[in-house]
């Protein structure tokens, strides 16, 4: 059934034939494009953590906290554990933010609205604290992370870059997919609901803690992928993963791209990356009010991102 | 505010990816290779946030001053020759603000889109730290001008591309121990209140060891840990006054050192106490009267208002207060002498007129000795990738009368005596008591 | 002995400092519902007219430096009122009754803006303030250790304020009007009250208090470029304590925070850095809408 509605909709195979032309250009395309494509998949993971709990109706302001718990992972299984496979290192990293988001979700979940994004902006800021006062995991300056190794096979020169980009889009299209059928599926479903009225839900004799919940740790788990892929490709951890400004970027491209559909983040993240360095070369003192007045207008004009733009013209195709 | 668009979902979503790279690819020709004869530099330093105004914008200015001075031969001998042997220099300054991820980024984007042939920069040592790797896999000449960490070369064990023409930071909290063990005889208790990440964390130990070693029979009788860009500093001040220790120690730099100072000159904090701040140096302008005479401090080397007399300095001092209407702090000194350095290496064997090659520059630049304002640097460690220079510390002396601020009782202490050798851990070698360390 | 003076002092001129800092943002959100992230940009704004202002009075050795001490509120007051009134008329009028989560985002957009805006006016380098600072001397308790005066007329300040701010809300009709309001805001508008007008005031008022505590704070620190955004966090939690938009709660989460904080730096150090997080949890823990926050009946 599920197979049947997953490739009823077009978005299976869009979404396959994206991944293979981004997967064959990694040959093609400047290096410097790569990196920026690399790291901005990865933010459109973390991104996409952010969705599935906006889907529920709330915001995470601290979402960081397991993007960085994520990076940490990866980073302390490479450097004490002597983990060096790329897919061990990053399974490491999701479990570490999976537990950490059983622990916390429980708490949290019993929260809405501002609570809710002011709580998981605490609980980021405390792990901040924490890791900037261990001098023992280098405070501010972090540590570095050395190039990963792919089920034994080690990568020389361009191919390190290559592969990891090759990696973070291959795991980019699988999330994305399973991303998809969740959506569709009964549990993404009833998350709306949720979001538009929960006593309803509680009603209809579901029980939405238990749904947000599901949600939350869900999230959590996409974000420490981000997090690990992010590490891996730029081969530095530093705190500031987890400070709550880096949440707001994540709250900002989710904003920007849209929660409408899995797609949405993935151009949030490359239209902002896009926009930030453009912004910083051009208006270096004033790339900040920059992103400032687009983040403003998108939420007065265009509140449902730019997805919302793609949908318009579905929807005009569809009832002509 | 509706839109109206009539294309197809398909050909919408790919036309925005297109349209994505399309921009890319223009934002990168757009930028042109540095086959245009000019030589490009890279310049990356604070240019937002709280470590702009003491820190990055002097060392952008002095970037800009020494650049457009070079190109028109106005810099005095031995560089009188025009730009980087001949060549113009082409600069692009870049923000260090963002965080060492995004400054990964950036610098990929610097090497890789821009195309620049050397990239000068870095004050925090956390994009220094994720930096150095990146330097050596792109291969292109990478001058780390400021960062004190001592991990730099730990990190990057066989240093090709990768150079610092300033001091590592341990020798700022060495010779601090031994200028006060020596100006300062009776001391018997200390405190240290400092920012509580790596640079705090780190000056603080090596200072209370080094200090420790030297005088076993001190005590510390308070820690201080704010955090960084704290601002108000009442409870500490209150916890440090109850102390009562004999020396303060602080490590505090840009607004929160002068925050600092005048919030604990209002309530008597300094009062009958030494006061040493190893990066004094930069508030020296701004102190006035706020801070006592004969508080100690440092600026990180032989800069700033510790910069000797020679021919170079005659000519920069000047035109920088000309310029920018203050004088030249420590960063200002130190992106003065990595610009220099740079082009000492290149020209060294570069037929005149020829761009240098990326070979050429590193193997000019190790082990070089060179002039600049702040007096000869020797790049004498690190298998010649790492300066040598020496330090000073002195003490505020303010006049009221005329307003001016100036350094008395300045003590010098060579390089070799201050800098752990060659692949020794900091803490052991205070620990064992400097062995091997040649002072004056 | 000394240090349970120093910590109980020391408590109180943290927790007057983030009273003044927590008391706007907290009336703004009570009445309209929208948590200001631009808050911070507020008390930037105050701290460097403020600082301005106050070196070009001394500079220019205009007379009496005891003037100095009253142009900062008037800094303040000048400069939160422009502030705020450009952003409510401008911004948020068009914005009323839109989803509280939409509000944080379009207000975090602002303080971006003005974080900027703020370095285009006053440059990067640091500002300072520091006469007004000594102006009123030092009081001593035991051998060691003083204050300064300036920061105990900060906790006369903030009390000032406090008692200002419940007499307008409770013994004034236009307060009663508010408190109506606040209360349930449809009703309000159903019963003829001028609810816009009642917006614009309150954000001013809001403004205007963040930009006093910017203004009285800038004689102790150096005004340098990201103030703002270190007090947005600090504020956030406190008036998430006491509950949000309640003055009331204002002041006992700020009296919680300060003296949590104070004991942590003179006797548990290693606790000081999460020690505002875990009051904020402690409490939300056993009293989920803050210590005097409203019970809101859900909506079906």
């Amino acid at each position: 059934m599920l197979f049947a509605k997953l490739s009823a909709s077009a978005t299976t195979p869009a979404l396959l034939l994206m991944a293979a032309i981004f997967a064959a250009s990694a040959w093609v395309m400047p290096a410097w494009l790569a990196f920026l494509l690399t790291l901005a998949f990865s933010k459109a993971l973390v991104v996409l953590g952010v969705v599935i709990q906006m889907r529920a109706g709330l915001v995470s302001f601290g979402q960081a906290l397991f993007y960085c718990v994520g990076g940490y992972g990866v980073g302390l299984a490479s450097q004490y554990l002597g983990v060096s496979d790329a897919f061990a290192l990053l399974a490491l990293g999701t479990l570490a933010a999976i537990v950490l988001a059983l622990i916390c979700g429980w708490l949290l979940t019993r929260y809405r609205d501002i609570f809710y994004a002011m709580l998981t902006l605490a609980l980021s800021m405390i792990l901040y604290g924490i890791l900037v006062k261990s001098s023992a995991l280098g405070s501010t300056d972090g540590f570095n992370v050395s190039p990963p190794s792919f089920l034994g096979w080690v990568p020389e020169g361009d191919a390190i870059k290559r592969t990891l980009y090759l990696l973070t889009v291959g795991v980019s299209a699988i999330v994305a997919l399973g991303f998809h059928s969740f959506m569709v599926s009964g549990l993404g479903r009833v998350t709306e609901a949720v979001r538009e009225n929960e006593i309803r839900v509680e009603y209809l004799g579901l029980s939405p803690q238990r749904m947000l919940f599901a949600n939350y740790v869900l999230a959590a788990g996409l974000s420490a992928l981000g997090g690990g892929l992010t590490a891996m490709a730029s081969g530095h951890i530093d705190p500031d993963m987890a400070f709550w400004t880096t949440s707001g970027e994540f709250v900002f491209i989710a904003i920007l791209g849209g929660t409408g559909h899995v797609a949405a983040p993935f151009i949030g993240a490359i239209v902002f990356s896009v926009i930030r360095t453009f912004a910083i070369q051009e208006a270096p003192n004033t790339w900040q009010m920059t992103l400032g007045v687009i983040l403003l207008a998108l939420v007065l004009f265009l509140p449902k991102g730019l997805w919302s733009l793609v949908e318009r013209s579905k929807k005009r195709e569809a009832s002509a | 505010m509706k839109s109206k668009l009539r294309i197809s979902h398909h050909t919408l979503r790919l036309s925005v990816i297109a349209a994505t790279l399309v921009l890319s690819t223009t934002m990168s020709t757009s930028a042109n290779a540095a086959d245009n004869g000019k030589y490009r530099i890279g310049v990356v330093t604070f240019l937002s946030g709280a470590a702009a105004g003491p820190f990055g914008v002097p060392a952008a200015n002095s970037a800009r001053l020494i650049v457009e001075a070079l190109n028109n031969g106005k810099v005095p001998a031995p560089y009188a020759k025009k730009g980087i042997n001949g060549l113009e220099i082409e600069m692009v300054l870049l923000d260090e603000n963002g965080g060492a991820t995004k400054q990964t980024e950036e610098f990929r984007n610097l090497v890789q889109r821009q195309k620049v042939d050397a990239v000068i920069g870095y004050i925090s040592s956390g994009d220094c730290l994720a930096i150095a790797p990146a330097a050596e896999e792109l291969g292109v000449p990478t001058i780390f001008f400021d960062c004190g960490t001592s991990k730099v070369f730990e990190v990057v064990k066989n240093p090709k591309f990768l150079f610092r023409t300033g001091l590592d930071a341990v020798v700022d909290n060495i010779a601090a121990a031994r200028y006060v063990a020596e100006t300062r005889p009776n001391i018997k208790t200390i405190a240290g209140i400092e920012q509580n990440y790596s640079w705090g964390q780190e000056s603080w130990a090596d200072f209370s060891q080094a200090f420790g070693r030297i005088k076993p029979e001190i005590k510390v009788v308070s820690e201080q840990w704010p955090k960084l860009g704290q601002g108000q500093y009442g409870a500490e001040i209150s916890a440090l006054s109850v102390a009562n220790p004999d020396l303060i120690h602080s490590s505090f730099w840009g607004g929160d050192m002068e925050a600092l100072m005048l919030q604990g000159g209002a309530r008597g904090l300094f009062d009958k106490k030494t006061v040493v701040l190893t990066g004094g140096e930069t508030g020296m302008e701004h102190f006035k009267g706020q801070v006592a005479n004969g508080t100690i401090l440092g600026g990180r080397g032989p800069f700033g208002a510790f910069s000797p007399k020679n021919a170079l300095n005659d000519w920069f001092r000047p035109a920088f207060v000309a310029q920018f209407k203050e004088s030249p702090t420590y960063p200002a000194y130190k992106m003065a002498q990595a610009i220099l350095g740079l082009k000492s290496a290149a020209e060294k064997s570069a037929k005149p007129g020829v761009m240098p090659s990326t070979d050429q520059v590193i193997q000019g630049l190790a082990g070089l000795s060179y002039e600049a304002p702040s007096g000869t640097v020797k790049m004498a460690r690190s298998n010649g990738h790492q300066a040598v220079q020496s330090i000073s510390f002195g003490e505020y002396q303010f006049d009221a009368k005329s307003g001016k601020a100036t350094l008395s009782n300045v003590k010098t202490y060579a390089g070799e005596c201050v800098m752990p050798p060659d692949g020794t851990v900091n803490a052991d070698w205070i620990k064992a008591g400097f062995p091997g360390a040649k002072c004056n | 002995m000394t240090t349970l003076i120093a910590i109980l002092i020391d408590g109180a001129i943290y927790a007057s400092w983030l009273f003044l800092v927590a008391a706007g943002m907290t009336i703004i959100y009570g009445v309209m519902r929208v948590l200001n992230m631009a808050h911070g940009s507020f008390y930037a704004i105050g701290a460097y007219s403020a600082a301005s202002l106050v070196s070009w009075y001394f500079s220019s050795d205009q007379g009496n430096p005891y003037w100095s001490l009253l142009i900062l509120p008037a800094c303040a007051i000048v400069a939160g009122a422009i502030i705020g009134l450009f952003i409510e008329q401008g911004l948020l009028r068009f914005l009323h009754g839109r989803d509280e989560i939409l509000m944080v985002i379009v207000t975090y957009a602002l303080m971006l803006i003005l974080e900027d805006a703020t370095k285009l006016i006053w440059g990067v380098n640091p500002y300072f303030a520091y006469q007004p600072y000594k102006l009123l001397g030092q009081t001593g308790f035991g051998e060691h250790l003083r204050f300064a005066n300036y920061d105990l007329m900060l906790i006369g300040i903030a009390i000032v304020i406090g008692l200002v701010a419940w007499a307008a809300l409770n013994r004034t009709n236009k307060g009663r009007l508010l408190r109506a309001v606040i209360h349930d805001r449809e009703i309000a508008i159903a019963m003829g009250v001028n609810v816009n007008a009642m917006f614009a005031a309150t954000f001013v008022i809001g403004a205007i208090l963040g930009a006093l505590a910017g203004a009285l704070t800038a004689p102790a620190i150096s005004v340098s470029p990201g103030i703002g955004v270190e007090v947005i966090v600090l504020a956030f939690a406190v008036i998430v304590i006491g509950g949000l938009g309640s003055i009331g709660g204002a002041a006992a989460g700020a009296l919680l925070v300060g003296l949590a904080r104070s004991f942590a730096v003179h006797i548990a150090p290693e606790i000081e850095l999460f020690v505002i997080y875990g009051v904020m949890f402690l409490v939300l823990a056993i009293r989920p809408q803050g210590l005097f926050g409203q019970t809101l009946a859900r909506r079906i």
